[in-house]
C-alpha cells in the first residue's frame, strides 16, 4: 500500500487502469469525466502506452478496440451524450468479442442536459443502449477507493470474458476527493491467447468458460473480425443455426458467470425491517441513513450493488423474504426499481425514492423516506 | 507474382461480389501491389468499413477487422498506434469513407498518421442498393434520385489534400496495373496516403444510368482518364459540371507528395 493521499475518483479510475495494465486510451473531452483523460495523457507513456484524443466518442471507442486487437488492454472515458455515441462500438466489441473498458461518468440528461451535475440516468442504457440482444456487464463503485478496485476489476472481468465492460459512477463520485491508500500490487488477468503454433485455429470457437482463446494481430495468426453475424472460423454467415448458437454462447459466457460476475454489499441487513437498495453516491447516502434511523429504533439495512449487470437479483431475492419493505433511492426517475420489483417478486414492498434534478439524495432525505414509508411496519 | 492464391482466403469464397463488379478487380490490384512490397504477411492488417467494398476484407489472408460503417480509420489508427510495427491499411467505399465516415478519414489524414486509405468510388451505395452518395454526379439516377441527383459531390482527393493528407494519389480499377503500383507507392509512403480507387457498380449504377454492365463501365471509365503530366500546383481538377451523369474527365495519379512528421501518439520517444 501507498501512502494515504487525497485521490479524485476520476484520478482513481486512471491509477486503477495502469494498475490493471491498461497501455492504452482513446477519448474525447466531456464533463465530469475528462480528468480521467488528463490523468492518462500523463502517467501513460511512462508506464510504456500511448494516449490519443481521438475525433469523437465513436472513434475513441473504435480506436480502443483496434488497440485491444493489436493486444493491448485499453480504455476509453466518456460521459452522458459520449455514452450515447459509444453505443454502436458498444455492440461491435460485444459481437466481435473484444475485451475493452468504457467509464461513463454519468450527469444529468437526456440530450446536453446537465453538464456538471450528477445523475444515475445512464444504468438502463448502460445495459439496453446497444441494438440487438446482447450481455452487459456494469459496475457501479461508491467511493473513490472502490472507483479504483472496480476499474482493475473491469479490465480483469473483460479479459476474462473477452467482452467489454462499462464501469458507470455519477457526477459526486467522479469530483470527489478523499484521503485513500491505493494498492501497490494487484490481482490481474490476462486474456487467454491460442498456442502460437495451434494448426486450424478457429478465433471464435469456445475455449474454457465459452471464451474463445484471442491472439494479438500481428502476432502469427491471420484471422478475422467482423460485426456480422459469424460462425468459428469468425467468417460471416446469416446461417440461422450458427447465428443463434453464437448470440446465445455470447449471452450464455456471462449468464453462466452471474455469481462470479455479480457483487452486493449488505449493511446491516441480518435483522433489518426496511432495506435500502441503493448504488454509487446514493449508496454511502443509504448507509448513514441507516445508523441514523437505527439510532431511532428503526431496523434498517442496505443492499449495496457493486455490480449494476447481471442484476444481483438473488441477493435482493434474499433479502426481499426477510425484510417488509425495499426502499429504491436512485438519482434516476426508476430505473433499477423495476428490476428490484422483479426479484423481490411481491415478497416485500418496494417504493422508490427518486429524484432527477442534478441533486445529490442526501442521508437526511432518505431518513425522511424511512419515516414516511413508516419505518419497517 | 507469386500465386494470388497466396493472399486469398479460399476456404471463404465464393465472395458476394456481382459478377461484373470492378471492385474484384481493386481486390486483385491490392494482392499484387502487396506481392510487390514483399510485406511479411503476418504483418498486415486490414481494416474496413462496411459496404460491397469493405467486404473484399473477408476474402484477404491478413489479419483483417470489418467494423462498422465509416469507422475503419479509427480502429485502424487505435491499431497502429498500439502496434507500429504492423502494415495496417484501410479499404473503405465512396459512401463509407465520404458520408458517414468523413469525420474519422479527415483526421485521420490530419494526423498523418502512418497507414494507406484506399476508397473505392463507385459513385454509389452498392450494398444497399443503389441509393445517393456524396460521390453521385449532378444529374446521375439513383433509387433515391430517380429523377436524378441535384447535389454537388466531393471530390475525395482535394478534399483528403485540403485536409493535411501527405500522400494522395487517383488510379482506376480500368488500369490495375498502375493501380498496384501507385497503392505500393502508398504503402511505401511514410505518413497517411490516401489513394482513391475509381470503382464501379454494375448492378445498380450502370443498370440506373443506362452505361451498360462492368465491361462498358470499365472503357467508359478508361474513356474519362485525363492522366497526370503536370504537378499539382499546374493541374486543373475537373471542373464542376452541373447536370451531368458523366464528369468529362478525371485526373490520375500522384496529387499530392509531402514528407511530414508521422503522428505515433502521446507516448515515450525512447523505449522503456
Ligand atoms: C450505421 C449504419 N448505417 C447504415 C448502414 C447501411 N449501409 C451498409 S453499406 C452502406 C453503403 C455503402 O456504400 P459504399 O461505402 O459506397 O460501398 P459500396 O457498397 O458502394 O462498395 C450503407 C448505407 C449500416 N450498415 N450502418
Ligand atoms: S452491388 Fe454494385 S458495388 Fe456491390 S458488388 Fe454488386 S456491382 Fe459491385
Ligand atoms: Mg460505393
Amino acid at each position: 500500500m501507498s501512502e494515504a493521499r487525497l485521490v479524485q475518483g476520476n484520478e482513481a479510475c486512471a491509477r486503477g487502469a495502469l494498475a490493471a495494465g491498461c497501455t492504452f486510451y482513446g477519448g474525447y473531452p466531456i464533463t465530469p469525466s475528462s480528468e480521467i483523460a488528463e490523468h492518462m495523457v500523463r502517467l501513460l507513456p511512462d508506464a510504456g502506452g500511448v494516449f490519443v484524443q481521438m475525433e469523437d466518442e465513436i472513434a475513441s471507442l473504435a480506436a480502443v478496440i483496434g488497440a485491444s486487437l493489436a493486444g493491448s488492454k485499453a480504455m476509453t472515458a466518456t460521459s452522458g451524450p459520449g455514452f450515447s455515441l459509444m453505443q454502436e462500438h458498444i455492440g461491435f466489441a460485444t459481437m466481435a468479442e473484444v475485451p475493452c473498458v468504457v467509464v461513463d461518468v454519468m450527469r444529468g440528461g437526456p440530450s446536453t442536459g446537465l453538464p456538471t451535475s450528477p445523475s444515475q440516468g445512464d444504468v438502463m442504457q448502460a445495459r439496453w443502449g446497444t441494438h440487438g440482444d446482447h450481455p452487459a456487464i456494469v459496475l457501479a463503485p461508491s467511493s473513490v477507493g472502490e472507483v479504483f478496485d472496480l476499474t482493475v476489476r473491469a479490465f480483469n472481468l473483460a479479459e476474462r470474458f473477452r467482452t467489454p465492460v462499462i464501469l458507470i459512477y455519477d457526477e459526486v463520485i467522479g469530483h470527489t476527493r478523499e484521503s485513500v491508500r491505493l494498492p501497490d500490487q494487484v490481482e490481474i488477468i490476462d486474456r487467454v491467447r491460442p498456442a502460437p503454433d495451434s494448426v486450424d485455429f478457429r478465433p471464435k470457437a469456445a475455449g474454457p468458460n465459452g471464451v474463445p482463446p484471442l491472439p494479438a494481430f500481428g502476432d502469427g495468426h491471420r484471422f478475422h473480425v467482423t460485426g456480422l453475424s459469424h460462425d468459428e472460423r469468425g467468417f460471416p454467415t446469416d446461417d440461422g443455426a450458427v447465428a443463434g448458437a453464437l448470440l446465445s454462447r455470447i449471452h450464455s459466457k456471462v449468464a453462466d458467470h452471474e455469481d462470479e460476475i455479480s457483487a452486493a454489499e449488505t449493511f446491516m441487513l441480518d435483522d433489518a425491517e426496511v432495506a435500502f437498495f441503493a448504488y454509487g453516491i446514493v449508496g454511502r447516502s443509504a448507509r448513514e441513513a441507516v445508523l441514523r434511523v437505527r439510532e431511532a429504533g428503526i431496523k434498517a439495512g442496505l443492499i449495496r450493488p457493486t455490480t449494476l449487470w447481471p442484476f444481483p437479483g438473488r441477493q435482493v431475492a434474499v433479502a426481499a423474504k426477510q425484510v417488509d419493505k425495499v426502499i429504491v433511492a436512485e438519482m434516476n426517475l426508476g430505473q433499477l426499481i423495476g428490476e428490484v420489483e422483479r426479484a423481490a417478486a411481491g415478497q416485500a414492498e418496494v417504493v422508490g425514492h427518486l429524484r432527477a434534478d442534478g441533486e445529490p439524495i442526501t442521508p437526511s432525505e432518505l431518513v425522511g423516506a424511512v419515516t414516511a414509508a413508516g419505518g419497517g411496519n | 507474382m507469386a500465386d494470388v492464391k497466396t493472399y486469398l482466403r479460399e476456404w471463404a469464397m465464393p465472395h458476394v461480389l456481382c459478377p461484373g463488379c470492378a471492385h474484384g478487380i481493386v481486390m486483385r490490384g491490392f494482392l499484387a501491389a502487396i506481392d510487390q512490397l514483399q510485406l511479411d504477411q503476418d504483418k498486415v492488417a486490414v481494416v474496413a468499413g462496411i459496404g460491397c467494398s469493405s467486404r473484399i476484407v473477408g476474402y484477404i489472408d491478413f489479419c483483417t477487422l470489418h467494423g462498422t460503417h465509416g469507422r475503419a480509420p479509427a480502429f485502424a489508427s487505435g491499431l497502429k498506434l498500439a502496434r507500429p510495427d504492423l502494415h495496417v491499411m484501410v479499404i473503405t467505399g465512396d459512401g463509407d469513407g465520404l458520408a458517414i465516415g468523413g469525420n474519422h478519414l479527415i483526421h485521420a489524414a490530419r494526423r498523418n498518421i502512418d497507414i494507406t486509405v484506399m476508397l473505392l468510388n463507385n459513385s454509389i451505395y452498392g450494398m444497399t442498393g443503389g441509393q445517393a452518395a456524396p460521390t453521385t454526379p449532378e444529374g446521375a439516377v439513383a433509387s433515391t434520385t430517380p429523377a436524378g441527383n441535384t447535389e454537388p459531390n466531393f471530390d475525395a482527393c482535394k478534399l483528403m489534400i485540403g485536409a493535411g493528407a501527405s500522400f494522395v494519389a487517383r488510379v482506376l480499377a480500368a488500369n490495375p496495373i498502375e493501380m498496384s503500383k501507385v497503392i505500393a507507392d502508398g504503402v511505401r509512403h511514410p505518413g497517411f496516403s490516401f489513394i482513391e480507387i475509381i470503382s464501379d457498380c454494375p448492378e445498380y449504377y450502370g443498370r440506373y444510368n443506362k452505361v451498360g454492365g462492368g465491361a462498358d463501365m470499365l472503357t467508359w471509365m478508361a474513356r474519362r482518364d485525363a492522366g497526370v503530366a503536370v504537378p499539382l500546383s499546374e493541374k486543373k481538377f475537373v471542373e464542376h459540371v452541373p447536370s451531368s451523369a458523366v464528369p468529362l474527365g478525371m485526373t490520375t495519379g500522384v496529387l499530392e507528395r509531402d514528407i511530414r512528421p508521422v503522428f505515433t501518439g502521446v507516448r515515450r520517444q525512447e523505449p522503456l
